[in-house]
């Protein structure tokens, strides 16, 4: 057991895993187009779930904070970019492609200035007062969300919202006979980009290596001179607009949102916070791809199975890996 | 002798529990000063206290004339004072050179103190490159001190080092602290006594959260009775 462990770890170790999971797809599905396919649409959605998962990831990395109210930020970006795309509506539909991407891009910073914004507020109002309190961290914060929804309800009604999608992005890039959304490579390009910037931010800068210190030992940073409740509002207000990101990008991938969408979208967050290893960017993208895959590889072939196939895949993972499959504390 | 650091009647709880009542001590600058007690006595509350990661609910902490009882941590700390906890505080996923960049001022080294740094602990340039988590306890150890030193402080906190060290390593670190304390006050928490002998210019022993005696470490050296009257010591367990 050990040499196979000491053999992985030497091919990539858990980096491996998304890989053999695709092979392993490959074979049961036998139709390389739809394998493309899928494929494709699992990384798409993994990226868009790593953008609301890492933020949620530092958060409880570095603050030990239960924030079940994250999911409002993702559905909150979600209808600000609706709105704002739909504001924009000849951008968006023109016939000039760098015109529809402005109005999205446009419509996602939007979306991110807000959430930073309200992650700026939940963080001095409703989370400071219950900090080292996990109960009363999750109550709140529940309780938060509830009126979060309620508050969308109230702007935006409970009626399903069309997401206009820009026409640049609209329809298919087709190659051979495996035809790919250009919506998702976007998606992904955009999840990819995130992660090289949070990834050099937490890896170059001395803030980032604040924010890597304080996941493992909050108190010893403080006691080498640096106050760590300044880095606790700006980890949150960066989760809280990543967040919103995601549920921008989910949007416009969805094509129709309802204010309960933050809330479904929840469960995977956990998922791929608790298997990527809390505090960890590397890890949520791991599981971010482990549950966007799984989750349409599984669609596809055991239609049945697909809503707990992620559950499985978190229950066995942490069998194996009970901190996760990149955690950031290390012993 | 100046103080540099000076209790007067500290009383610390944490949560129910009153563990420090009334703990009054100097600290000559300069050298290595030692505090003595069994577990429990209150010793690692005392030097949590001084560096405000907990809060004493009465009495003064004083530091080179000023008052930093109420102050935060992060500000005790820029003053002047480093704290090495029991678990060393290292940080497992950085890096040698993470670990000690975070313990500068402004993120780059002293040429100078650093050269000091790999001349004290030798271990810390072969492994400048890997991650904390993968060395030895010994050398988790001399990077906790490195850590410390790293930077011009006045003051080292420095709770029980030699816990589970091997005798080796031990003696190492007597070289080390001497060295230290050539331009640093030190104020040692310990639980060996021979180490604590070796090093110590004062001693203090604590007991149920009070100061029962202080005086020169010469003197509790060469007087085994007192030695087994406060902490429960033999010759023969040494």
């Amino acid at each position: 057991m050990k040499a196979l462990s000491a053999n992985i770890e030497r091919f990539g170790g858990v980096y491996l895993l998304p890989v053999a999971l695709a092979v392993i797809a490959f074979v049961l599905i036998a139709q390389p187009s739809t394998w493309v396919t899928l494929t494709v649409a699992g990384l798409a959605m993994g990226m868009m779930i790593f953008l609301m998962a890492s933020g949620l990831s530092l958060i409880f990395g570095l603050m030990d904070v239960l924030n079940f109210g994250h999911s409002a930020f993702v559905s909150f970006g979600a209808f600000v970019a609706a709105s704002v795309l739909a504001a924009m509506a000849s951008w968006v539909h023109g016939e000039s492609a760098a015109l529809n991407l402005l109005a999205l891009m446009l419509a996602i910073a939007a979306a991110t200035a807000l959430g930073a914004a309200l992650g700026w507020f939940f963080e001095r109002v409703i989370v400071k007062p219950v900090y080292k309190d996990h109960l009363r961290q999750i109550l709140i914060t529940m309780g938060a969300l509830i009126v979060a929804e309620q508050l969308i309800l109230a702007i935006w009604g409970g009626v399903p919202i069309p997401v206009p999608r820009p026409r640049v992005l609209e329809g298919s890039v087709v190659i051979g006979n495996v035809a790919i959304e250009t919506y998702r490579i976007f998606a992904f390009v955009l999840g990819a980009l995130v992660y090289a910037a949070l990834h050099l931010v937490l890896n170059r800068t001395r803030v980032g290596l604040l924010i890597r210190a304080g996941v493992e030992n909050r108190e010893m940073v403080e006691a080498l001179g640096f106050r760590i409740d300044r880095l606790f509002i700006a980890v949150f207000m960066a989760g809280s607009a990543l967040a919103a990101m995601g549920g921008a990008m989910w949007a416009g991938y969805q094509s129709l949102i309802t204010p309960a969408l933050g809330a479904e979208l929840m469960i995977l967050v956990f998922i791929v916070v608790i298997i990527g290893g809390l505090g960890s960017i590397e890890g949520s993208l791991l599981g971010a791809i482990m549950v966007g895959l799984v989750a349409n590889y599984v669609a596809f072939l055991f239609p049945k199975m697909a809503l707990a196939s992620n559950m499985i895949l978190m229950m066995a993972i942490l069998l194996w890996r009970p901190f996760g499959l990149k955690p950031a504390v290390k012993g | 002798m100046n103080a540099i650091l000076r209790l007067d009647d500290v009383h610390t709880d944490i949560g129910q529990y009153h563990i420090l009542h009334g703990v009054s001590l100097d600290v000559p600058e300069g050298g290595v000063h030692v505090l003595l007690g069994r577990n429990g006595a209150g010793k690692t509350t005392t030097l949590r206290t001084i560096m405000g990661l907990w809060r004493a609910r009465r009495g003064t902490i004083i530091f080179r004339e000023r008052v930093i009882t109420a102050m935060r941590t992060p500000d005790i700390s820029r003053l002047g004072i480093a704290y090495v906890p029991e678990n060393m505080g290292i940080f497992g996923g950085l890096t040698i050179e993470e670990n000690m960049r975070l313990a500068t001022a402004n993120g780059s080294f002293d040429k100078g103190r650093l050269d000091r740094v790999m001349a004290l602990f030798p271990a810390m340039e072969k492994f400048w490159g890997k991650q904390a988590y993968a060395l030895s306890g010994g050398q988790k150890q001399m990077l906790a001190i490195s850590r410390a030193i790293i930077e011009k402080r006045d003051v080292i906190l420095i709770d029980e080092p030699t816990k589970g060290l091997a005798p080796s390593i031990i003696r190492a670190m007597i070289d080390a602290f001497r060295d230290i304390a050539r331009d640093t006050t030190i104020l040692l928490v310990e639980q060996n006594f021979l180490f604590a002998k070796a090093l110590g210019s004062t001693v203090a022993v604590i007991d149920d959260g009070r100061i029962v005696h202080r005086g020169g470490m010469a003197e509790l050296a060469a007087d085994t009775a007192l030695q087994t009257r406060l902490l429960s010591l033999s010759l023969e367990a040494h």
